[in-house]
């Protein structure tokens, strides 16, 4: 118990499988073909500088909604019996235990033309597109990451100490101010790492786009898989700038919240 | 400190779960319908029979179900083990190596996917091999390892150090105290690790659609296919059965759950 050697095996399998494929990631970037040095897949990742900040843009918008949605529901799930929690959070989380492709592949059902909504709308004499749009695939992102966001906020707002609450109204709070100086500050962990468990998967997905999106909906993630099958280097190129800026916004998340939150 | 639930609550509550529920339950709903488009043609079990006469799916749900249950095994071997030869590591050592373990938590997953794919298909020149079934499972313990690292740590850290020590008195050796004692302490972060690991092999598509080479089928992949090529209610019959599947294990584990809860407070 007392000896570093079981950590032998694993620090090797990170070595093998976690760093050596991120430095082969770095070496083809900046190689070509033949592997000779070179910086033109940057030059050529560059092409795909809109469809970057559409993903960035897609994702800031699906983390966003996602925020303003799972904030108050969480809220109010403390406010329930602990045992109707329980079930609110299982309900929350079965969906989530469905395939990824499945969830994308209802919400192809439910929007497309002739599907339940369009028929629905119809009735009432609304005509109009509901997929192959950017709205769609905000939709569906929204979908994917919810719970991502609902579980953490909710478990550090169920910890919060119901004496700090009581105390604050003693002391002449009202409901805003003991949610804007106890609740909300107190929350801010959960909200980080909620934040960060939508953005990251959100900005670097593939698929999504492809069901629910139109032509010009392409996220970056779609344009690393169509092109890593033909060009390896460009590929990693744009892999590699995406990973820096995931990191850079790894580390601003770090600076506002506490670490154990992320992890 | 109320705790009833206001009506605003309730409906925004309603309107959530409406949004949770609703692609599901359409989707469910079109596994019944004798057509192939969304439009009512009537009621059918047809597509339940074809999906088990289906041996492609059948197939892939087993490859699913193994990689799942070996990755998993493997990976909560390989997870304890390391974290118990971490915790032992002080300050920025310890540091450097939880932050290594901890990068395939957070970078993206095609990330990985590409980047696992550049070095099975180097290696696999150097060794003279081709992805597919192994390097399936090597690709999802990559991922599951670090989960079941983060559950077990906090439990040795939290640990009472003299059990070890006084087992150790009483006359076992280092195994012994270590199967007879220490397991049982690490038991739950154990438990956790294992069942995420599970559950994150079952759902992945992206890193297998990038490691399985071209042969290798799960489900992720073979519902990708459906999807893209043949677009046949099947799916549909699949989402049901799977949804089922899902809301049996989450009703027993949450009835196990409040029983135990009961024993506890009848206990205390």
């Amino acid at each position: 118990m007392k000896s570093r050697k079981p950590s032998i095996p694993y620090i090797i399998w990170m070595l093998v499988f976690t760093l050596i494929p991120i430095v082969m990631i770095g070496f083809t970037a900046f190689t070509d073909k033949q592997g000779n040095f070179t910086v033109d897949n940057f030059t050529k990742a560059f092409y795909y500088t809109d469809v970057f900040i559409k993903s960035l843009w897609i994702a800031l918008l699906s983390t966003a909604i996602c925020l303003l949605l799972a904030y108050p529901l969480s809220y109010m799930i403390t406010r329930m019996k602990r045992s109707t929690q329980n079930t609110v959070i299982m309900l929350f989380m079965i969906p989530m235990w469905m395939n990824f492709l499945l969830r994308i592949y209802a919400w192809v059902t439910l929007l497309q033309n002739n599907g339940p909504i369009d028929t629905a709308l119809s009735f009432l004499g609304i005509h109009a597109t509901y997929i192959g749009n950017t709205f769609a695939v905000t939709l569906g992102m929204i979908y994917e990451y919810l719970p991502f966001m609902v579980l953490p906020i909710y478990t550090v707002m169920s910890k919060i100490d119901n004496g700090l609450i009581e105390a604050a109204q003693d002391l002449g709070s009202n409901n805003f101010n003991v949610f804007r100086k106890v609740i909300a500050p107190l929350s801010l962990p959960g909200i980080i790492s909620g934040i960060t468990m939508v953005f990251v998967p959100s900005a670097s997905t593939f698929l999504v786009a492809q069901y629910l999106g139109g032509t010009d909906d392409i996220m970056i993630g779609d344009v690393i898989e169509k092109i890593f099958w033909t060009d390896q280097n460009t590929g990693s190129a744009i892999s590699l700038i995406m990973m820096i800026f995931i990191f850079v916004f790894l580390i601003l998340m770090n600076l506002f919240g506490d670490e154990e939150a992320i992890a | 400190m109320k705790k009833k639930t206001g009506i605003i609550s309730k409906i925004y509550m309603a309107f959530i779960m409406l949004f949770l529920y609703a692609p599901i339950v359409v989707l469910i709903f079109f596994s019944f319908n004798d057509g192939k488009t969304t439009v009512w043609k009537g009621f059918t079990l047809r597509w339940y029979t074809e999906l088990f006469r289906d041996s492609e799916i059948i197939n892939a749900l087993w490859n699913t179900l193994i990689i799942a249950f070996l990755a998993s095994i493997f990976a909560t071997i390989l997870g304890t083990v390391a974290a118990i030869g971490i915790s032992n590591f002080k300050g920025k050592k310890r540091l450097v190596i939880q932050n290594v373990s901890n990068i395939p938590i957070i970078s993206p997953d095609i990330v990985m996917g590409v980047s696992l794919m550049l070095l099975f298909t180097a290696l696999g020149v150097m060794l003279n091999f081709e992805m597919g079934f192994v390097t399936v499972l090597i690709a999802h313990i990559c991922f599951c390892v670090p989960f079941v690292v983060l559950n077990v740590m906090p439990r040795i850290t939290r640990m009472d150090q003299s059990i070890y020590d006084a087992a150790l008195d009483l006359g076992c050796n280092q195994w012994q105290a270590f199967f007879k004692v220490v397991i049982y302490e690490l038991m739950p972060g154990i438990i956790s690790g294992g069942l995420i690991s599970f559950t994150y092999s079952l759902d992945d598509f992206i890193i297998t659609y990038f490691t399985r080479g071209s042969k290798f089928q799960n489900l992720s992949i073979e519902i990708y296919s459906m999807t893209h090529k043949r677009i046949s209610p099947k799916i549909n019959a699949l989402s049901a059965l799977l949804f089922l599947a899902i809301v049996i294990i989450m009703v027993l584990i949450n009835l196990r759950d409040r029983h135990e809860e009961k024993q506890n407070a009848k206990r205390t």
